[in-house]
């Protein structure tokens, strides 16, 4: 029996459905690593995933499309910024209502403009981000080993796909080799040091929340412009939460995040896959069981498996002058 | 006189009603090191935060050499050559050094520059003030000393010619502190004008030229150290005339009422903190341990009020044993007559968040004077509240205000009062007036005097060597977790000095 090309394509798979969870888990990290904390990250990415549907099919362009999902995602993390930076509100509250707008909203404008319960339209080629075919790849696809994995696994993704794992080098490079992400990182643990030294805590966060804004709206047009044709209602599915738990399990370290994300990716993949195929010694395992198991092994892996994970100090408290 | 680097003329500030800085001016020379001495919230800080831009001033002028100077923020503070070294340092803790000199003091966008500059310069300013530093630790695992360093190092690369340090010896054990004054005497020399905020005497009597005194957010008077004295300026500070050492009479010993036996105590990472200490406790007498903080004592006070597990050894109080298992429950030591004021009134003495009166009597909630029922009876706890508000003189006499908003001294005196009148038979208290003013020292003194005059068993454990020397009947010297000496209440402080620094000790070792 051949198990390689299988693999090849829980790999792929794994690919695709990593990359929304670490665009969102790596907007989390600019957030959170600036003391801000952000449960918001699934209203967001559901607001960019509307507006770039939507904007792609009115508009009949993808990147006016991606555009626009960054362009709301931000607004909603500003509006987060409002409420927990300058009025120094509960970020946790914050988030939360900013979620149920975002699950409310998308569903009463989606049904006002396009009466189609809360979708849009299916989009259109040139309205959807297209694979991107690596030189050779046809050609190398029967190369043993190396064909697939190259034609695969690294050639024919969508550009957010080779942009969100591009994200992960460059988010480590600011935060540590830049003087942004020194006072990102600075701002997250003490922020009275940072005020001291002369800088606005409050414009710092700001700027971090946009980072946030921009990435989660990415992650919200490659849902509904790369993985579906379309917005759906409630289509981020609870990625926002599982990538603040991809997060924690990285520690708040980019790279970590993007091996995070790619377990909790190759979990999701595997049991898309694994469904209804008996399985050695256990025989056929119920669908809701599969569909579980990526959840319950990230709260197995939470509890005891990653060491003692220390927030960013500052995390959660806004910042306000001692007397 | 020398040219001012700083003049305040005329600084008023108010918080709400709180009129915190009132009509204040002050002149500093150039080149000098100018005390700032007050009872603490008396505005020490306040201004000192006016004058880093921290706060705006609601009228008044700064003129920095000379020039009439606008201090909006810290960095127009830094532009012009202030720098400050908080009370709580402003350090990232995770931070190396490196990271945590150059932030917000960045060259360019990317990091590296800046990172080669500041090492080099952390090099010179090394040679230069004798402030070394591992440029690359990460400042959680350097000590509080070396973590100040840190901050003057942050000041001085910033550029500053005027220094204010804010309390700068509260954190420090003394061989820091005088480390410390080695280095502001060296900066001075090389022509910076050092601000010292304390409300220790002592310390500028020891290093200041100039010394001004605030009370009650005004200037009340400017003088030259060498010209005043210590009485003088306790008396400025809180306006009337203060005993620096309580009289008291000779001890009437008693009955022993607390003896501790060949006990060992060892911290989490297995170091022994305690080693092997004896001695007991009488009736009528106070027992001063001293020691530089660090040296067991910490450990041997929460042995013996029973929250810290000893590994061997026994306590006796009245004759019974307490548990050392480091389970023993405080509320059965609290009824067996053993009243503990701890050393960190903000982590184990009070719950910042209360209301005065709930703090009053924590601890003793389940006594039935202050229940009804299964409730709690209000009323009563309000009388007791401001029963022992008169007694103790704690402002402002308001039992329903959170004990946050209390100044250190008076949350020190909430907690002395709720353990002193429960009439305990031995009464321990760690650090009796850390970080309390003079006024209320000499008010705390006085009471644990009349504790003993009342037959009482007092054990006192303090840093502070006058402290030890004014109370104590008894001084006990600890050194590296044991007890190196015993003195009378007449040891000269240079002996105790001897013994808290271990020299006699390691003589009779060899």
């Amino acid at each position: 029996m051949d198990i390689f090309n299988p693999i090849i394509q829980v790999l792929d798979s794994t690919i695709r459905l990593s990359v929304p969870l670490l665009l969102a888990c790596l907007a989390g990290l600019y957030s959170e690593r600036a003391g801000i904390f952000d449960i918001g990250l699934e209203g967001k990415m559901l607001v960019g995933a509307f507006a770039g549907a939507a904007a792609a099919s009115v508009f009949h362009s993808a990147l006016i499309g991606l555009g626009m999902a960054i362009l709301i995602s931000v607004a909603f993390a500003l509006v987060h910024g409002f409420a927990s930076i300058t009025h120094r509100g509960n970020q946790i509250v914050s988030g939360v209502a900013i979620n149920f707008v975002a699950a409310g909203s998308t569903i009463i404008l989606g049904q006002a403009w396009f009466q189609q319960g809360g979708r849009t339209p299916a989009l259109q080629p040139g309205e959807r981000f297209e694979a991107i075919i690596w030189p050779g790849a046809d050609a190398a696809r029967d190369v043993p080993v190396i064909g697939p994995i190259y034609a695969e696994l690294i050639s024919g993704h969508s550009i957010l796909v080779y942009f969100a794992f591009a994200m992960v080098p460059f988010t480590w490079w600011v935060l540590f080799r830049t003087r942004f992400g020194l006072r990102l990182r600075a701002v997250g643990e003490n922020p009275a040091a940072v005020d001291t030294a002369g800088i606005s805590v409050a414009w710092l966060r700001y700027r971090a929340l946009i980072c946030t804004g921009i990435l989660t709206g990415v992650a919200g047009a490659y849902l509904s412009m790369v993985q579906n044709g379309g917005f759906v209602k409630d289509m981020t599915a609870g990625k926002g939460y599982i990538a603040l738990a991809a997060l924690i399990f990285a520690k708040w370290k980019p790279v970590n995040a993007m091996f995070a994300c790619l377990l909790f990716g190759f979990l999701d993949a595997a049991s898309i896959r694994l469904q209804g195929t008996p399985l050695p010694i256990v025989g056929k395992v119920s669908v809701q069981f599969m569909q579980a198991l990526p959840y319950v092994l990230t709260v197995i892996l939470l509890a005891g498996f990653i060491g003692k994970a220390i927030p960013p100090r500052a995390g959660g408290v806004p910042y306000v002058k001692e007397r | 006189m020398a040219q001012a680097a700083i003049e305040l003329i005329g600084i008023n500030k108010n918080f709400g009603a709180v009129r915190a800085n009132r009509d204040i001016n002050l002149e500093i020379a150039r080149g000098t090191i100018h005390g700032i001495v007050g009872e603490n919230g008396a505005g020490k800080s306040t201004l000192m935060s006016i004058l880093y831009g921290f706060y705006q001033a609601d009228s008044g002028e700064i003129r920095v050499g000379g020039q009439p100077a606008s201090i909006k923020t810290p960095n127009d503070a830094i532009a012009l050559g202030i720098g400050m070294v908080h009370q709580h340092f402003m350090l990232v803790d995770n931070f190396s050094v490196l990271e945590n000199i150059i932030l917000g003091a960045e060259t360019d966008a990317l990091l590296k520059s800046s990172i080669a500059k500041a090492r080099s310069e952390l090099d010179r300013l090394e040679r230069e003030y004798g402030l070394e530093v591992d440029p690359d630790a990460i400042i959680e695992e350097l000590p509080v000393g070396l973590q100040q360093r840190v901050e003057i190092l942050k000041a001085l690369y910033r550029g500053a010619e005027i220094l204010i340090l804010d309390e700068p010896t509260g954190v420090l054990t003394p061989a820091e502190a005088d480390h410390l004054f080695r280095i502001l005497r060296q900066l001075k020399e090389q022509g910076k004008t050092v601000v010292l905020i304390t409300h220790k005497l002592r310390e500028i009597m020891a290093i200041t030229d100039t010394v001004s005194v605030m009370r009650q957010g005004t200037m009340v008077a400017t003088r030259e150290t060498r010209k005043t004295t210590v009485e003088e300026l306790a008396e400025l500070m809180v306006g009337r005339r203060v005993l620096l050492r309580v009289e008291k009479g000779e001890a009437e010993a008693g009955a022993v009422k607390l003896v501790v036996k060949n006990l060992t105590v060892r911290d989490s990472r297995g170091v022994t903190m305690v080693d092997d200490v004896s001695f007991d406790l009488r009736a009528g007498e106070i027992v001063g341990i001293a020691g530089v903080a660090g040296n067991g004592q910490s450990e041997l006070l929460e042995a013996i009020s029973g929250i810290r597990h000893a590994v061997s050894g026994s306590v006796m109080l009245e004759g019974k044993p307490i548990d050392l298992t480091g389970k023993a429950d405080p509320g059965e030591l609290r009824d067996r007559g053993l009243a503990h004021v701890p050393e960190d009134r903000h982590h184990v003495g009070l719950v910042l968040a209360f209301e005065e009166n709930e703090n009053s009597i924590l601890g003793y909630h389940d006594d039935p004077r202050y229940l009804k029922g299964p409730f709690l009876n209000i009323d009563a706890i309000m009388a007791d509240a401001r029963d022992k508000i008169e007694k103790y003189d704690i402002r402002p006499g308001n039992p329903r205000l959170k004990t946050a908003n209390f100044s250190g001294g008076n949350q020190q005196k909430i907690v002395l009062a709720r353990e002193i009148e429960q009439d305990p038979g031995v009464l321990i208290v760690g650090q009796p007036t850390r970080g309390v003013d003079v006024g209320a020292i000499e008010f705390i003194h006085k009471r644990l005097i009349a504790m003993r005059d009342q037959g009482k068993a007092v054990l006192v454990v303090s840093v502070e060597l006058d402290e030890i020397r004014s109370l104590s009947d008894r001084i006990l010297v600890m050194f590296a977790g044991r007890i190196v000496g015993e003195r009378g209440p007449d040891a000269t402080e240079g002996e105790l000095g001897l013994l808290m620094a271990g020299v006699e000790h390691q003589e009779a070792a060899q």
